[in-house]
C-alpha cells in the first residue's frame, strides 16, 4: 500500500484538532507532542509490518489512545479544555469524550475553530498566516521559511509569538460568537495571502508554491463546508483561486520556463479548476456586494472565456480592473490594468498608465514593472527602451527561474 | 545463503529528530518502506521482525532485581530487528548501507546468526 503524499501533513492538523478540543489550546505544545509520538509508533510498526489498510484511521486511533493514558494519569495535575473539565472528571467518561472529539465532524468544526483562532486581530498577517501553515497544513518552520525566502530562525519566532497568543486565549475561536462575521473576514484575508505567496510569490521552488496554492483552496473549501462561513464573498474568494490555479499547470512551458498568461498554452489550464471556479463565481453572485474577491475572480473568469488569447475581452478586463482600483486599488493592481489597456488600445496608451501609477516607486524593486514597460516598448518597435527595461527587470529577478525568462525577453531585444 | 539479523539502534532524541515535523515524517517513512520493499524484492528478507517499544524493564544478578530501563536518554536503544538473507557478512553489511536509521544518526549492527550444524 503506498503513503498518500501528504498524509502526515493533513493528519497532523486533524489529529492537532482533536487533541486540543480534549487538551484545550493552552496546551497545544502537549498535542503537538502526541502528534508526533504517533509518528514515531507508526515509523516503528509500518516500517516492518508494512501499511496499514487505512493509515489515517490507525494514527488517530494511536493518538486517541495516547490522549486517553494523559488525561487519566494527568487530570489531577493538569487543567484540560475548560469545555470538557466537567466530563473528564469522571474516570468512566474520558474514553467517551476522547471519542466524541475524534468524530469527523468535530475535527472539521475544531480545525475551523482554530483556523479563526489563528486569525486573532492582535496577530499580524504574516503571522496568521504561518500559523495557519503550521498547524493547519501541518508545515514545519523549514519548509515555510523556504516558502516566504525567510529565514529558518525568523519564521521559528513568527510562529512561537503566535502560539503564545494562542494559548492566553485559553479557549479556541467560539464558532457562535458574535464576532464570526468580523473574523470570518480575517480569515478570508489570510487564505488570500497564503494562495498569493504560492501564486506570485518569489521562492524559485515551484512546488513549494503549488503546495501553497492547493492548502489555501483546500481550507477555503473547509470554510464553505460550514454554512454560516459560506457567504457569497468566501465563495467569490474560492472562484478566483479556482481559476488563477487552474493555469498552473501552462505556467511552465515544456522546457522548463516560465510562461506569462499571454503566452500560456491554454489546452493545458486545469478544466476541472475552472469549472469549479465559475461554479464558485456563480454562488458568489447571490449577495449585494462586490467584493475585491468577487472582481479579482471575474477577471479570472474573463481570461478563462477566452479559448485563444485574441479572443479575450480586453475591454470588460479592464473596467473589472476600473472598479477593482476604486475599492481595493494598489501598484500592482494599477500595473495589471495598464497592461489590460495596452491590450486594448495600443503600446503608447499602455505605456501612459503604466508611467501614471500613483504609488509607482513601491513596484521599484518588482521585476514585472520594468518587464511589463519593456513588452510595451518591444511591441511599438523601440528597441533600445526595451532592451533597458529588461535589464532592468533582469536586475530584480528573485530566483532563477524570472532570470531565465527575462534573459530570453532580452535576447529577443536583440533579434532580427 | 546465510541469515543475519539486523539490530536498530537509535537514540530517543535521534528518533523524534526524524519524526520531527509531519513532512520528515513522512519523508523517514518513504525511505524505510522503500528500503525494506528493497530486501524484499530482491529477496533479502527473511523475517520482517518486530518493533519494540524503547522502554522496559531489566533483571539483574543473582538477586533477581528489576530496574526500569533501558532508559529513554540512553545512547543506542534497541529499537527492532529484522533477519536478513544474504551470501556473507559482506553483503549484508553492504545492504544496510542503504538503512534510513544511518540519515537520522542510529546505528545498524550486524550479526550473522549462528549457525547450529555448520
Amino acid at each position: 500500500m503506498d503513503l498518500n503524499e501528504h498524509l502526515f501533513r493533513h493528519e497532523s492538523s486533524r489529529m492537532v484538532a482533536a487533541l486540543t478540543r480534549i487538551f484545550g489550546v493552552h496546551n497545544l505544545a502537549l498535542a503537538e507532542d502526541v502528534v508526533q509520538d504517533a509518528f514515531c509508533r507508526a515509523l516503528e510498526v509500518w516500517k516492518v509490518r508494512g501499511v496499514p489498510e487505512n493509515p489515517s484511521a490507525w494514527l488517530m486511533l494511536t493518538a486517541k489512545n495516547r490522549a486517553i493514558d494523559i488525561v487519566r494519569r494527568e487530570r489531577t495535575a493538569r487543567t484540560f479544555a475548560p469545555e470538557l473539565s466537567r466530563a473528564l472528571d469522571a474516570e468512566w467518561a474520558i474514553a467517551p469524550v476522547v471519542d466524541a472529539a475524534f468524530a469527523a465532524h468535530t475535527i472539521r468544526d475544531e480545525q475551523l475553530r482554530m483556523m479563526f483562532s489563528c486569525c486573532h486581530p492582535q496577530l499580524k498577517e504574516d503571522v496568521q498566516v504561518a500559523l495557519i501553515l503550521n498547524i493547519l497544513c501541518g508545515f514545519g518552520a523549514h519548509e515555510i521559511s523556504s516558502a516566504f525566502l525567510a529565514g529558518r530562525a525568523a519564521i521559528e519566532k513568527r510562529i512561537a509569538r503566535g502560539k503564545k497568543v494562542l494559548a492566553s486565549a485559553k479557549r479556541l475561536f467560539d464558532l457562535a460568537d458574535a464576532e464570526f462575521i468580523a473574523r470570518l473576514s480575517v480569515v478570508r484575508r489570510a487564505l488570500y495571502l497564503l494562495f498569493n505567496e504560492g501564486y506570485h510569490g518569489a521562492s524559485a521552488e515551484s512546488a513549494v508554491r503549488v503546495e501553497l496554492c492547493r492548502e489555501a483552496i483546500r481550507l477555503t473549501v473547509l470554510l464553505l463546508d460550514y454554512p454560516p462561513a459560506a457567504t457569497p464573498e468566501t465563495h467569490a474568494l474560492a472562484a478566483l483561486m479556482c481559476l488563477h490555479a487552474a493555469r498552473i499547470p501552462a505556467r511552465i512551458d515544456a522546457s522548463g520556463d516560465l510562461s506569462p498568461l499571454l503566452d500560456q498554452d491554454r489546452s493545458r489550464w486545469d478544466a476541472q479548476l475552472v469549472t469549479q471556479g465559475l461554479d464558485h463565481l456563480d454562488r458568489s453572485a447571490s449577495g449585494r456586494e462586490m467584493t475585491a474577491y468577487h472582481i479579482e475572480a471575474a477577471i479570472a473568469a474573463t481570461h478563462a472565456a477566452a479559448r485563444r488569447v485574441d479572443e479575450t475581452d480586453w475591454a470588460a478586463i479592464v473596467a473589472l480592473y476600473d472598479r477593482l482600483m476604486g475599492i481595493a486599488s494598489s501598484p500592482i493592481v494599477a500595473l495589471n490594468r495598464a497592461i489590460a489597456i495596452g491590450e486594448r488600445d495600443n503600446a503608447e496608451r499602455g505605456l501612459d498608465a503604466l508611467g501614471a501609477i500613483a504609488d509607482r516607486d513601491r513596484l521599484d524593486r518588482y521585476p514585472f514593472y520594468p518587464a511589463a514597460m519593456g513588452e510595451l516598448e518591444l511591441r511599438r518597435g523601440n528597441r533600445d527602451a526595451a532592451r533597458a527595461h529588461f535589464s532592468a527587470a533582469l536586475a530584480l529577478a528573485r530566483n532563477a527561474t524570472e532570470r531565465r525568462f527575462l534573459t530570453k525577453r532580452l535576447d529577443t531585444c536583440n533579434l532580427s | 545463503m546465510s541469515e543475519f539479523v539486523y539490530l536498530y539502534r537509535i537514540t530517543e532524541a535521534a528518533r523524534r529528530e526524524a519524526m520531527g515535523t509531519p513532512e520528515r515524517a513522512q519523508q523517514s517513512m518513504q525511505r524505510w518502506l522503500a528500503w525494506m520493499q528493497q530486501l524484499e524484492s530482491k529477496g533479502h528478507l527473511k523475517d520482517r521482525g518486530q518493533p519494540l517499544e524503547l522502554g522496559g524493564k531489566v533483571v539483574r544478578g543473582t538477586q533477581k532485581t528489576v530496574t526500569d530501563g533501558p532508559y529513554a536518554e540512553a545512547k543506542d536503544l534497541v529499537a527492532g530487528f529484522t533477519i536478513i538473507q544474504a551470501r556473507d557478512v559482506n553483503e549484508a553489511v553492504e545492504l544496510s548501507r542503504a538503512c534510513p536509521i544511518l540519515d537520522g544518526g542510529g546505528s545498524v549492527e550486524v550479526r550473522p546468526v549462528m549457525k547450529v550444524n555448520p
